[in-house]
C-alpha cells in the first residue's frame, strides 16, 4: 500500500459522497416527507432506521461467513479474506446494536416495555452476543494466520449455531408460551411513500455498509502492516545488538 | 479407511483413558468442581428464597449449574493439553485429530454425567422435587443425550484458541450462547420429567429430540472442524 493520507481512493470518495447524499435524503424523507402512521403516529419513523440496520447486520454477517469460507477453502490462504470477514463482522455488530436499541425504544413507545421475550428478539440478542464473541476471538493474539484460521472457524460455527439457537428459541416461545404481544407474521400495510422510504433506507444503508467495509478493511491491512514492521524492527535491533 | 477408523478408535480410547486418569489422580472434579456446583445450588436457594419457587424452577437450576460447572471442566480439559505443549506434541506426532476430538469429548461427557447425577441428587434433597418412575427414566434420557451434545460442543469451543493467552476469560462468552439450545431443551424435558408446574411427562420427548439434533450436528461438525482448528 502506498503512503497516501487516509484510506480513501477516488472511487471510495465518490461512494462516500453518494452515500452521504442518500442518507440526507433518507433523513428528510423519514422525518419530514413521509406521513405519520394512522395507529403508531410518529413512532413509525423509527422503522426507517430499524429495518435497514438489521438488514445491514444480516448482510454483514452473511458476508463474514462467505469470506471465512473462501479463506478456509482457498489454498492461497490470502489474508484479505480474513480482513474482509473481520471488518464486516465489526460493522454487523454495530448495526445489530443499532437495531436492538431502536427496536426497544420503539417497543417502549408502542408496547410500553423495552423488551419482550419474543423469539425474534431473543434470537437477535444471541446473534449480537455471538458476534461479540467472534470479535473477541479475533483479538486473541498470535500470528495473522492463527487469527485468520481461528476466526474463520468461529464464523463458520456461528453460521451453524445461529439457526440452532433460533430454532430452539422459536420452539421455546411457541410450545412453552403463546406469543402474547407481537405477532411477527402480521400483515402490515404500508402506503406508497412509506414503502419507498423504507426501500430507500435499505439502499442507502447498504451503500454505507460498502463504504465502511472498504475503509475498515484497508485500515486493518495498515494495522497488520504496522505490526509486521514493528516486529521486523525489533528483530533488526536484536541482530545489531548481537553483532556488537 | 478401515485402518483409519481403527486408528481413530485407538487414539480416542487412549485420550479418554489419559484424561480420566489425570482426573483420577488430581481429583479436580471431586475436590473443586463438585463443591463449586453444590455452592451454586445453595446460592440459588438464597437468591430465590421460596421453597415453592425452588421446586418449580429446579430443572432450570440443575442445568444452569451444569453449564457453569462445565465451563470449569472444559478449561481444565484444555489447560492439561496446552500446559506443556502436549497438544503440539500430539500434532507433531501425527495423531489423528478425529481421535483426539472423540477422546476428549468422551472424557468430558463422563465427567459431566457424574456431575449431573450429583446435581440431580442435590435437587431431590434441597429442592424437594419428586419425580415418578417414568420421570426418572425421562430425566436419565435427557441427561444422557444433553451430555453428548455438551461434550462435543465443549470440546469444540475449548479447542478454539487453545494455547492463546486470554482464552480462559473468553470461553464463557463463546460457549454459553452456543449451548443455549441445550439449556432450553434439557430444562423443558426435565420439567416434564419432574412434573414442575403441572407439566406432563409426555411433553418432554420432543425436547429430547431437539437435544439429539443438537448432539448430532455438533458431533458431525466437531469431527470436521477439530483437525483444522488445532493445526498450526
Amino acid at each position: 500500500m502506498t503512503t497516501t493520507q487516509g484510506t480513501a481512493t477516488p472511487t471510495t470518495q465518490k461512494l462516500g459522497i453518494a452515500t452521504a447524499i442518500a442518507l440526507i435524503f433518507l433523513v428528510l424523507s423519514g422525518l419530514i416527507f413521509s406521513a405519520e402512521d394512522v395507529v403508531q403516529g410518529s413512532t413509525v419513523r423509527m422503522m426507517y432506521v430499524h429495518v435497514p440496520s438489521i438488514w445491514v447486520a444480516y448482510l454483514a454477517f452473511g458476508f463474514t461467513a462467505l469470506c471465512s469460507a473462501v479463506y478456509v477453502s482457498n489454498r492461497s490462504r490470502s489474508l484479505i479474506w480474513d480482513r474482509f470477514a473481520g471488518a464486516s463482522a465489526e460493522i454487523g455488530v454495530l448495526f445489530v446494536a443499532i437495531s436492538l436499541v431502536t427496536g426497544s425504544l420503539w417497543g417502549r413507545l408502542t408496547w410500553g416495555t423495552f423488551w419482550v421475550w419474543d423469539a425474534r428478539l431473543t434470537s437477535t440478542a444471541f446473534l449480537f452476543i455471538t458476534y461479540i464473541g467472534y470479535l473477541a476471538v479475533r483479538r486473541l493474539g498470535g500470528t495473522f494466520s492463527q487469527r485468520a484460521r481461528r476466526s474463520a472457524i468461529m464464523a463458520l460455527l456461528a453460521v451453524l449455531e445461529i439457526p440452532l439457537v433460533h430454532f430452539s428459541v422459536n420452539l421455546w416461545r411457541t410450545l412453552h408460551q403463546k406469543a402474547s404481544i407481537a405477532d411477527p407474521n402480521a400483515k402490515v400495510q404500508l402506503d406508497g411513500f412509506m414503502l419507498f422510504t423504507l426501500f430507500w433506507g435499505l439502499i442507502s444503508f447498504s451503500m454505507l455498509f460498502a463504504w465502511l467495509l472498504i475503509h475498515r478493511q484497508r485500515l486493518m491491512a495498515l494495522e497488520d502492516a504496522v505490526q509486521d514492521q514493528g516486529l521486523d524492527r525489533a528483530i533488526q535491533e536484536r541482530r545489531t545488538e548481537a553483532g556488537r | 479407511m478401515t485402518s483409519r477408523m481403527q486408528t481413530v478408535r485407538r487414539v480416542s480410547l487412549a485420550v479418554v483413558r489419559k484424561d480420566l486418569r489425570i482426573e483420577w489422580s488430581s481429583k479436580v472434579l471431586l475436590n473443586q468442581v463438585a463443591p463449586f456446583s453444590l455452592v451454586i445450588m445453595i446460592m440459588f436457594a438464597f437468591a430465590l428464597d421460596n421453597e415453592g419457587i425452588l421446586q418449580r424452577v429446579a430443572p432450570g437450576l440443575v442445568w444452569l449449574a451444569t453449564l457453569f460447572s462445565m465451563l470449569v471442566i472444559v478449561q481444565r480439559s484444555f489447560a492439561v493439553e496446552t500446559a506443556d505443549g502436549a497438544l503440539d506434541a500430539l500434532r507433531v506426532a501425527g495423531t489423528e485429530p478425529l481421535g483426539i476430538f472423540i477422546g476428549k469429548s468422551l472424557a468430558l461427557m463422563v465427567q459431566l454425567l457424574a456431575l449431573e447425577l450429583m446435581l440431580l441428587a442435590i435437587a431431590l434433597v434441597l429442592y424437594a422435587v419428586e419425580p415418578t418412575a417414568m420421570g426418572y427414566a425421562e430425566t436419565f434420557a435427557t441427561m444422557l443425550i444433553a451430555t453428548i451434545g455438551l461434550g462435543f460442543v465443549g470440546t469444540l469451543y475449548g479447542g478454539l484458541g487453545a494455547g492463546a493467552r486470554g482464552r480462559e476469560t473468553l470461553l464463557p462468552l463463546l460457549l454459553l450462547p452456543a449451548v443455549a439450545p441445550v439449556l432450553i431443551g434439557a430444562t423443558r424435558a426435565t420439567e416434564a420429567a419432574f412434573g414442575s408446574g403441572g407439566a406432563q411427562s409426555s411433553e418432554g420427548w420432543p425436547w429430547i429430540g431437539l437435544l439429539a439434533v443438537f448432539a448430532g450436528v455438533f458431533g458431525a461438525v466437531g469431527a470436521l472442524a477439530f483437525g483444522p482448528m488445532i493445526e498450526e
